[in-house]
């Protein structure tokens, strides 16, 4: 007799968490993070967070007053920084979905500890994307213009543009994003209602709790509704993705016109967005204490997911490459061999493709540094998963760069060839949106318990309602079991 | 313990309220108040001389095209300058004093500094001429000026307001000879071949058509 998601011992399989985690030292693990007082460390990145938060807010005002001229972008490279920066943070927010979402659909139950974590990131991660679309217009305060709303003009949106559905699809993506969010939240405020000590807090945790009382009833209708949201999450996650590559791949750009585009960005997207995830829990992992609840088997298994998307961005890179030399298109061929590889005509200075680098950087961080995880001893090694992490992001802020910058500053007219210079604003306003993403992750961290508890708690051995029948049998998940190591 | 008070229960009622509240205060400021119709019907602003469409245009019977002469051909109705005035008032009420201004301009060559009422963007382009030659009467937009002691504004001067005229003009035209006519009614006859007139006039739907 077995239970059908519980270990099969014959296969090596164990539970998720360490031997004996009780149910109560996951919530005093979790709950302990936002009542106990927050560490020294946690207050100087919070004012260092602040701090940068407000040098983007100068930032923007600076090129709200001065114009978006105030960037590097100019003919022919009219989108630049501020499209690289919209398309790598929204990138960066679909792992969580994915996460959350399509492995909740998958049954995969090692995804509790880390769906809290990066639901929050995917929100915070698409507030900073969604800043870009807004501030790259020339007139901003014209951006309502893109919502259909009956005016006085009898002006309606063009919903033939790509940038028209990019701003269905982020808004609708925050929107869910949130909401999912929330939705699994509740049942966690509850707890931490439940052990609050003082009145304000408890209020203030109940009146988010919603009167969670955790009856049958309530169960039976979340657990429908975190399934629906989930089937509402999963198409939504790879149309949005799909919607924002359109931009490029709807152009007539050589470099841009592919076909290979939604898919492609969409691995990139969890790729990075799967980076970002392990680098802040790394770190949270580290500074809370977390080790007996995201274990090295969690972080085994997102190395994976890391490597397995990796490898499909580098398929595409390969693919995109055969394709230009199959079209037999000159445009396509010059862009790949010289905007991006280098190769070509020297220019008077005896220069290559002048962003010929970003291209090898770009390579570099996403197809060879994610090939250190095929070795199991990369994947459990935390410092190793950690630099490549960053490298990855840092890869994937290039691709993004790469694909946007070089298709265009060298196309179809070697009259408009032109080149790309970031001014100090663009890299302000790009360095800012870590103030936005991290002064809002802080506060996460502090006052939102930062891994799902009451989920985490259905991978106990204690949740399986034919436990006392398993251990009848003996097969039970026993000292037998390979322990975990902590570390 | 409860830690919410048993009227807690109405919380989810009166948010309901709230929001509907915000929402309708939304759409009125937005959709009813901040709107050309409440914005710019009703403008009549004060003149730096007392002139009286009312009394030149409706009781002395001037044609409108005796001071805004360039109407049917320019795109511009101009204001008319002070020779125009002081053609008649050089010898007619040559004391009065309300026409100290107009004097004083007659003197010194300065304009005389009238306020625009309808005001339109300079990204729109509008041509009076086009306008006239196609059959639409001065009544049609400015309204009975014939009857206005100071001119205001009648219609909201609003992209929509141009469309619905643009898309439905056969509500709107009229025989070319009656364009300055304040007093003139479609009768049976002209609406009997008013649909067919409309066809030819085709007006310009598209961008270029006044955002050049």
């Amino acid at each position: 007799m077995s239970s059908y998601d519980a270990p099969i011992k014959e296969l090596g399989e164990t539970y998720l968490l360490p031997e004996g985690t009780t149910a109560n030292d996951v919530t005093e693990t979790i709950a302990g993070v936002t009542e106990n007082p927050a560490p020294r460390g946690w207050w100087l990145l919070f004012l260092l967070s602040l701090s940068v938060l407000g040098v983007m807010t100068a930032a923007l005002a600076y090129l709200f007053y001065q114009g978006v001229g105030a960037w590097g972008n100019n003919a022919p490279v009219y989108w630049a920084w501020d499209i690289t920066n919209f398309v790598w943070w929204i990138g960066i927010g679909h792992a969580g979905t994915l996460i959350s979402a399509i492995l909740f659909l998958f049954r995969q139950k090692w995804r509790t500890s880390i769906n809290r974590f990066a639901e929050a990131m995917t929100v915070f991660a698409v507030l900073c994307a969604g800043l870009f679309p807004a501030i790259h217009t020339g007139r901003p305060w014209f951006d309502y213009y893109l919502f259909p709303i009956p005016n006085q003009m009898d002006m309606w949106p063009n919903f033939k543009s790509p940038l028209m559905w990019d701003v269905f699809a982020v808004s609708t993506y925050l929107t869910i994003s949130v909401i999912f969010w929330y939705v699994g939240l509740i049942p966690d405020f509850a707890t931490l209602r439940d052990r609050s000590k003082n009145l304000v807090r408890k209020r203030t945790y109940g009146f988010f709790a919603l009167g969670w009382r955790g009856a049958h009833r309530h169960w039976q209708v979340y657990e429908r509704a975190y399934l629906i949201f989930a089937g509402i999450s999963t198409p939504l996650v790879l149309s949005v993705h799909s919607v924002v590559s359109f931009d490029f791949a709807t152009s007539v750009v050589p470099g841009w016109h592919t076909t290979i585009f939604p898919p492609y960005f969409v691995a990139g997207a969890v790729f990075s967005g799967f980076a970002l995830v392990m680098t802040l829990m790394l770190i949270c992992r580290t500074v809370f204490k977390l080790q007996n609840i995201v274990t090295i088997k969690h972080l085994d298994l997102m190395n994976k997911f890391m490597l397995g998307t990796g490898l499909l961005v580098g398929y595409a890179y390969a693919m995109e490459f055969f394709i230009a030399w199959y079209s037999a298109n000159p445009y396509e061929q010059w862009v790949f061999l010289h905007n991006r590889l280098g190769f070509g005509i020297l220019d008077e200075n005896g220069n290559w493709g002048p962003l010929w680098w970003a291209y090898y950087a770009m390579v570099f961080c996403n197809v060879v540094v994610p090939q250190i995880f095929w070795f199991k001893r990369a994947r459990t090694s935390v410092p190793i998963m950690f630099i490549a992490s960053i490298l990855i992001n840092i890869g994937m802020w290039f691709e993004r760069f790469v694909i946007i910058a070089t298709s265009t500053y060298r196309d179809f007219l070697p009259s408009s060839w032109g080149m790309f210079h970031p001014t100090g604003i663009d890299i302000l306003t790009y360095l800012g949106t870590f103030g936005l993403f991290f002064t809002l992750f802080l506060l996460f961290v502090r006052w939102i318990p930062m891994i799902a508890i009451a989920e985490v708690k259905g991978t106990l051995p204690g949740a399986h309602p034919d436990l006392h029948a398993l251990e009848a049998h003996d097969e039970t998940p026993d000292a037998a079991a390979a322990p975990v190591p902590a570390e | 313990m409860q830690i919410f008070p048993r009227e807690l229960n109405h919380l989810p009622l009166a948010l309901a309220v709230v929001a509907g509240g915000l929402g309708a205060s939304v759409f009125l400021l937005f959709w009813v108040y901040f709107t050309p119709p409440n914005l710019q019907v009703g403008y009549t602003p004060k003149q730096p001389v007392e002139y009286s469409h009312r009394l030149h245009a409706g009781e002395l019977g001037l044609d409108c095209r005796y001071c805004h002469s360039q109407v049917e051909r320019s795109h511009e109705a101009m204001v008319p300058p002070t020779q125009t005035c002081m053609g008649c008032h050089s010898v007619v009420r040559t004391e009065s004093e309300k026409l100290a201004s107009v004097r004083e301009s007659w003197e010194t060559d300065e304009s005389v500094a009238w306020v625009r009422v309808h005001q339109i963007p300079d990204h729109a382009f509008f041509d009076h001429s086009a306008h006239l030659n196609a059959g639409v009467g001065c009544a049609s937009c400015h309204g009975r000026i014939d009857q206005m002691e100071v001119v205001g504004v009648v219609e909201p001067i609003a992209m929509q307001w141009c469309l619905d005229c643009h898309r439905n003009p056969e509500q709107h035209i009229r025989p070319k000879s009656e364009v300055t006519n304040m007093k003139w009614e479609a009768d049976e006859g002209w609406v009997a071949q008013r649909a067919e007139v409309a066809a030819a006039l085709n007006p310009p739907m598209h961008c270029s058509g006044c955002h050049r």
